[in-house]
């Protein structure tokens, strides 16, 4: 099979994704071609339609889903013919999935997987160990089972078995969004080089624009199943011919400096049919007119190499993007007046655990102040929230919340333990799993103000819900129809029902997508300050900890490695491993 | 790790063992009238015949003590001897241990060549025609007593169409299998619809993971993609494969007496009858004790088909 230089390895046209038994329409009208060498990433939220855009390019649709469309792999089309596709996947074209720890057959030696997908004949011990070279790990990995490896090495692996029948296409479906920041820079950085070492054309499906730019060549934005924008990554990261990716690149927070507001886009992505015949971002977009909602945009070029489905690209293109404010960076309040929160010299060892989760912490949270604790998994920093609320009992030292002083806060007297639950409330990571399933948000509302000593009626749930940016005929609702920026609202108007003094948040923006991310984060920092409350901002991100809080305790192993303002830490660090966390951050490519 | 997680199992099945060993004992004592009159049976209760069987039995002895010459005597093979026929009760159970065990194997083996094969179709075909048809069958086959099925067989293979023995167990390989076929049928019809079940369910569950996407996107074969499913599945198959072998067990005391075959379950039935304490005592003890190395079994084949449990709870 010889294929020309210019001849794209993998061609896609007009795909349409629906579901056959409703006849719904999920994704529509995406084309892309990648030669041999060139990266394309595909950018987008939630619902925008990338991960099925690869499923049905791979036919692994899951069932009851339909494609339409052409598609050419390595020259031959594969769109009507299932069996010349199954084929082609593993020699020709491969995908490496997001999760390292669900993508690997948990029971089966890594070896053995690896060379499952390896030539007959390949399947030799010196040719996994080279395989596995390749991916930066040393033979005697093949022998151990993938429960006994680590996420980043889970994810090598993943890539190597990706690897194995030599694809010239290799599909990336998130695949380091599961992994901790610097891991996710390793992985990012081995995936780079193979493809680059090897030549081949490659695919990667992010929702992180900053992953997109560092990593590709070109970028094909997706929003609502269609696509906005395809163009050369770095002239889209300079100037975005469509209103999305503009308003995404906005809500990116940047990580030197702080913004007084972060531009987020206001709604949630909707689905392809509710926005048929017109602009799906027309409702969301500051730049929508008559035209936008008289059809559906067609993708037309808009500059060398570029296509954006705007109909207004022209007057976009016309108009520089308004420039965030740069907020003045705060006054560390250190040291005025009693703490908050005060803890000192928490210790947690979890039993069977080879090193403490917490190995003797000191930490200190003032009245209305914002601190953040920074940590990759592992850090200890969910088993410090977890100590504060009771939920976990630490081994030793102690925690003094507004006066009360606890080690565990379950032997405290009833009425005391009380007191502390109502002025410390906690918001989760996963919007899906925090939230009763069965009890509407009113209920779950109304129990919470009766918690906290309110009577919970329904002029307080619509006040509530207002509070937090939410109409109030969401009370009525279950939380399962709700998008996850709608539910992490809700998991903060239960959490902050009762007044709390500090709000812990652990990861609660890390599951959310970037807009909705800057929307949460706008809405805590205005309850921060119309509440006047604290905040405990847990997060592995520190483009999010630049934007939220005032100081920051940078934490590794259960140690606390270095802590201050935030600005100082992250604009100068001293200590070594901050200085690595803060190079992990992908960077665009020059 | 291996070794020290069979031990603690092994020990585990010997206290369930010691403990059950003491409720077997006291039945004796449970069943209704006076001890002395049970183990005399029919003969005559004149005062010399009872006071030889208290004599026999060590009555007068404190009951801890009658309690471990009785465990001693068992744990040497020796459960007495039967009140109906005289004989020892070792080998009354002796001799009819092998048929009750050949039927066993026989019901479990059906029941796995026809349930497992059901139950994989089902989870590959899943919603479509043959799924449903072996759903459908498989809650057919859980509904029908055994003893309900054996006779519906009797009548269709043996009556009507006769191909098959009505009764007894046959002579040599050849006979034993073609009169044991019928009642390992009945005895696996019920099985295989429950192992169909849990079979499709577990394989169900597999093939949505991620790691079934990865090993198709990568282009692997389609039976070792069924291959990584079916191992992950293992467990719980393994899981109802335990409980097909126990139930088939238990299921033969009704289906030997309904194809009049002389193995453990008739003995049961006979002496339970007759109130023959000594051979239900040896028959309790054995069935429990059965039962209990297949759990054993199964433990054991869960550490094999994934290592991960011997490790404790933590799991992903």
């Amino acid at each position: 099979m010889s294929i020309g230089e210019t001849k794209p390895l993998i061609d896609v046209r007009g795909l349409r994704v629906g579901r056959a038994a409703d006849g719904r329409t999920l994704l529509s009208d995406v084309s892309f071609a990648v030669e041999a060498g060139r990266s394309l990433a595909i950018v987008g939220e939630s619902g925008s339609g990338k991960s099925l855009t690869v499923r049905a390019t791979l036919g692994l649709l899951p069932a009851g889903l339909v494609a339409q469309g052409d598609v050419t792999l390595a020259g031959r089309p594969v769109s009507r013919d299932p069996k010349a596709l199954r084929a082609l996947r593993g020699g020709t074209v491969s995908l490496l999935l997001q999760d390292p720890f669900t993508l690997l057959n948990p029971l089966r030696k890594v070896g053995k997987q690896i060379a499952d997908g390896l030539a007959r004949g390949k399947r030799t011990p010196a040719e996994i160990a080279r395989r596995l070279a390749e991916v930066g790990l040393s033979a005697d990995v093949a022998e151990r089972r993938p429960y006994e490896l680590s996420g980043g090495m889970r994810q090598r692996v993943g890539l190597a078995c990706a690897l194995a029948g030599d694809p010239t296409i290799l599909i990336a479906d998130e695949p380091t969004t599961a992994l901790d920041v610097t891991t996710q820079a390793e992985v990012l950085d081995l995936i780079r080089r193979v493809q680059r070492e090897r030549g081949m054309a490659f695919v990667l499906i992010t929702h992180d624009l900053r992953v997109a730019f560092s990593m590709s060549d070109d970028v094909l934005v997706l929003y609502a199943g269609r696509t906005a924008e395809t163009g050369p990554a770095a002239a889209v990261r300079a100037a975005p011919r469509h209103p999305y990716t503009r308003a995404l690149l906005a809500a990116e927070p940047p990580l030197d400096r702080r913004l007084t507001v972060i531009p987020s886009i206001p709604g949630t992505v909707p689905a392809h049919d509710a926005v048929l015949g017109r602009c799906g971002f027309a409702d969301r977009c500051a730049l929508a007119g008559d035209a936008c909602r008289d059809g559906t945009p067609e993708p037309r070029p808009a500059g060398p190499g570029r296509t954006s489905a705007c109909v207004r690209a022209d007057v976009l293109a016309a108009t520089a993007p308004a420039e965030p404010e740069t907020a003045p960076e705060p006054e560390p309040a250190e040291g005025s007046g009693p703490a908050l929160l005060e803890i000192s010299g928490l210790i947690r060892t979890f039993r069977g655990a080879k090193r403490p989760a917490l190995a003797g912490i000191d930490l200190r949270v003032g009245p209305g102040e914002a601190v953040g604790i920074v940590g990759e998994s592992g850090s200890g920093k969910t088993t410090l929230a977890r100590c504060v609320v009771g939920l976990e009992r630490p081994d030793g030292g102690a925690i003094t919340f507004d006066g009360t002083s606890y080690g565990d806060l379950r032997a405290l007297p009833k009425g005391e333990r009380a007191r502390v639950l109502r002025g410390v409330q906690m918001v989760f990571q996963d919007p899906y799993s925090s939230l009763n399933p069965v009890r509407s948000v009113g209920a779950v509302l109304a129990e919470a103000l009766r918690a906290a000593g309110r009577d919970g009626g329904k002029a307080e749930v619509a006040a509530l819900l207002d509070l937090v940016g939410l109409r109030p005929d969401v009370a009525g609702r279950p939380p399962a129809g709700m998008s996850g920026g709608e539910r992490q609202r809700v998991a903060i108007a239960r959490a902050v029902a009762g007044r709390p003094r500090l709000l812990i948040c652990d990861e609660s923006v890390s599951a959310l997508d970037v807009s909705v991310q800057a929307q949460i984060l706008d809405l805590l920092a205005d309850l921060r300050s119309s509440l006047s409350m604290a905040l405990l901002f847990i997060t592995h991100d520190l483009a999010v900890v630049r934007q939220i809080t005032d100081r920051v305790y940078v934490l590794a192993s259960g140690h606390c490695r270095e802590s201050g303002p935030t600005a100082q830490i992250l604009d100068s660090p001293t200590d070594p491993y901050t200085r690595a966390l803060l190079a992990s951050v992908p960077i665009p490519r020059p | 790790m291996s070794a020290g997680f069979l031990a603690r199992r092994a020990l585990g099945t010997l206290a369930v063992l010691a403990i059950l060993s003491v409720g077997v004992f006291g039945l004796l004592y449970l069943a209704p009238g006076s001890v002395e009159r049970t183990l005399l049976g029919t003969r005559p209760a004149s005062p010399e015949a009872l006071e030889a069987i208290r004599a026999r039995y060590h009555l007068d002895e404190p009951v801890v003590t009658r309690y471990l010459r009785w465990l001693g005597g068992v744990l040497q093979g020796d459960f007495g001897t039967s009140i109906r026929t005289g004989m020892s009760v070792t080998d009354a159970i002796g001799s009819r241990l092998p048929l009750t065990l050949q039927l066993t194997a026989y019901g479990t083996l059906l029941a796995v060549l026809l349930g497992l094969p059901l139950g994989i179709v089902g989870a590959f075909r899943k919603g479509r025609a043959v799924d449903r048809a072996a759903s459908v069958t498989a809650v057919a086959g859980m509904s029908a007593p055994p003893f309900a099925a054996g006779l519906v067989l009797l009548m269709a293979f043996a009556v009507h169409l006769p191909w098959f023995p009505v009764y007894g167990a046959g002579e040599g390989f050849g006979g034993r299998l073609l009169h044991l076929t019928l009642p390992a049928l009945a005895l696996a019809i019920g099985a295989a619809g429950l192992l169909v079940r849990f079979t499709r369910t577990a394989l169900v569950r597999e093939l949505d993971k991620d790691y079934i996407v990865f090993a198709r996107a990568r282009g692997l074969p389609p039976l070792r993609v069924a291959g990584y499913a079916l191992r992950n599945a293992l467990i719980p198959i393994l899981t109802a494969v335990g409980l097909i072998v126990t139930s088939t067990l238990a299921g033969t005391v009704l289906i030997e007496v309904t194809f009049a075959l002389p193995g453990l379950g008739s003995l049961l039935v006979d002496s339970v009858t007759f109130k023959d304490m000594p051979v239900v005592q040896a028959l309790a003890l054995l069935l429990t004790l059965l039962i209990s190395l297949v759990n054993l079994l199964v433990d054991v084949a869960y550490t094999v088909a994934d290592p991960r449990v011997r490790f404790g709870e933590d799991t992903r």
